[in-house]
């Protein structure tokens, strides 16, 4: 059974003093609801993400009490990518003919931290300053640029195109631009990443109604269908965030099996795909996850983003709608943030972030700690 | 004002030539640290304890140049917060541990490094708390 997308919601992302997660989510609903032209009497399952908010199906206090199955997920960075898949799966078994995945959250400001001792790491680890997911993300992007010849003014570009898409997005936590040199000068954080290209984590909410492939023109009559979705988790000897060691053999890491896999199951591969967006949880995991997500070889990034192939209107357009960088990340709903993306650029409805040339093939990507990534491939 | 250390069990304490505590597999021979009871290559139970290399050589480095979120950190914050640096250092063949750096500048992926105990906070006795560190060998 294949799965089709006809409903696309979106509550915005940034700081909403007041409103709840909750709240965020029902919104993001109604939206994907009246996108399908469906009333929430006619969904018959729902999976919610979210990593703030212990049980996010309580928005069906707010939505109506139908008594559908309600299951909650949480699977790090990406929740929203396993909420997609959870989702699919369901109508691919052949149980619904109907449902709805969402993702909301509500962060605090700052880095994201926890008790080391819930992510199989010793507590010394944290005392010490260890459990900080930044910090990997500097040490990833410092040897790839040592290994493979990225400039830290090619980070500070990407971060620069992704303030300049999300300042075209009405949905945006950060709409204004920033130069190159604004980026580079702010304040260092973690070598060689300075502030201005770290994503932030912040608040929002985005839901997606999903469908039979076969039904979906009873909804829309541009229906987006997707053609994969995976997710996977580390290996041993993928550098990953919390890792007190590493052993001496390397393999590549869960981004990379996910994109295989994902690609493997759509039958197509990265030359088909119009659209991208990538996790930029900084500038330099973006430059990394381009080559991880099978777009280019390791080290072409200093010269696709020179030639600017990574702008709406380049060859490989990545994070149109401004990315985490542009958006924050409420861990629940950033997936879901990307695929409402992909959705409005198959549909051609993008307007100032509009992809040129119709495009056919969307991809998204999620990767976080402690070590997890999720994959999904769209197609119109 | 004594010395004690971050935690039992992850550095040989009191010494003068401070070793790393890992564990190594019985049966897939794989080197892991801190010391575990299972092995995360073949699940085998069979670990033992094995003293690491003081030595090896820095493979990826970054600095932390805020403060991290408290807790879990508990060490010096505010005005009193020095940035320092972090990375990986493959000890011998044997495997890679993630640790401070006795600097911020200077660093450079390859450099020879050795194992040191530095003060990082001083706890509610008055205590001097040491964590473990790699410094560049001149």
């Amino acid at each position: 059974m294949d799965v089709a997308i006809v409903g696309v919601g979106l509550h915005p992302f940034g700081r909403f003093a007041g409103a709840t997660g909750i709240e965020m989510g029902a919104i993001a609903i109604r939206r994907a609801l009246a996108d399908a032209g469906v009333a929430w009497r006619d969904v018959q399952f729902a999976f919610a993400g979210s990593y703030e908010i212990d049980n996010p199906d309580a928005v069906v206090a707010l939505m109506g009490l139908t008594g559908i199955p309600f299951t909650n997920v949480y699977n790090g960075c990406a929740t929203a990518a396993s909420v997609l898949a959870q989702a699919a799966n369901a109508i691919r078994l052949g149980d619904h003919e109907l449902g709805l995945a969402v993702g909301m959250d509500k962060h605090l400001p700052g880095a994201f931290s926890s008790d080391p001792r819930l992510y199989a790491c010793p507590s010394w680890y944290g005392e010490i300053g260890h459990f900080v997911t930044t910090k990997f993300f500097g040490m990833k992007i410092n040897k790839y640029m040592h290994d493979h010849g990225i400039s830290a003014a090619t980070l500070a570009r990407v971060a620069a195109k992704n303030y300049r898409n999300g300042a075209l997005n009405e949905n945006a936590f950060r709409r204004k631009p920033l130069s190159e040199a604004e980026i580079l000068g702010s304040r260092m954080l973690n070598h060689p990443l300075t502030q201005y290209m770290f994503c932030s984590p912040d608040e929002g909410a985005a839901a997606v109604v999903l469908c039979r492939a076969d039904r979906a023109r009873r909804y829309t009559d541009k229906p987006i269908y997707l053609r994969a979705s995976a997710v996977r988790t580390r290996r041993l000897g993928a550098f990953e965030v919390h890792s007190p060691w590493l052993p001496i053999e390397e393999t590549a890491g869960p981004t990379v099996d996910a994109s295989r896999a994902a690609f493997e199951t759509a039958g197509i591969g990265p030359e088909d795909v119009d659209v991208i967006q990538l996790q930029d949880t900084d500038a330099g995991a973006e430059v990394i996850h381009l080559a991880e997500n099978g777009f280019c070889a390791d080290g072409e990034q200093e010269k696709l983003v020179a030639d600017g192939e990574l702008e709406i209107g380049g060859r490989l357009p990545v994070n149109t709608d401004g990315g985490l960088i542009a958006n924050g990340e409420p861990i629940g709903a950033s997936g879901l943030r990307q695929v409402h993306e992909v959705v409005l650029q198959l549909r051609g409805r993008a307007g100032a972030r509009q992809v040129p040339g119709d495009p056919k093939v969307g991809y998204t990507q999620l990767y976080g700690a402690p070590g997890v990534a999720g994959v999904s491939i769209l197609s119109a | 004002m004594a010395r004690v250390p971050v935690a039992k069990g992850v550095f040989t304490w009191p010494s003068d030539d401070p070793q790393l505590i890992g564990s190594r597999c019985g049966a897939c021979g794989i080197v892991a640290f801190p010391a575990q009871d299972a092995c995360p290559r073949c699940a085998s139970t069979a670990m033992s304890a094995r003293l690491l290399p003081r030595r090896g050589r820095l493979w990826a480095w970054t600095t932390q140049e805020f403060p991290p979120p408290s807790p879990p950190y508990t060490g010096p914050t505010g005005e009193a917060f020095a940035p320092f640096g972090v990375g990986y250092v493959e000890l011998a063949d044997e495997v890679k541990v993630e640790a401070r750096l006795t600097q911020i500048h200077g660093l450079r992926i390859g450099m020879d490094m050795e194992l040191v105990l530095v003060p990082f906070r001083t706890d509610g006795d008055g205590n001097e708390v040491v964590a473990f560190a790699f410094k560049p060998v001149c």
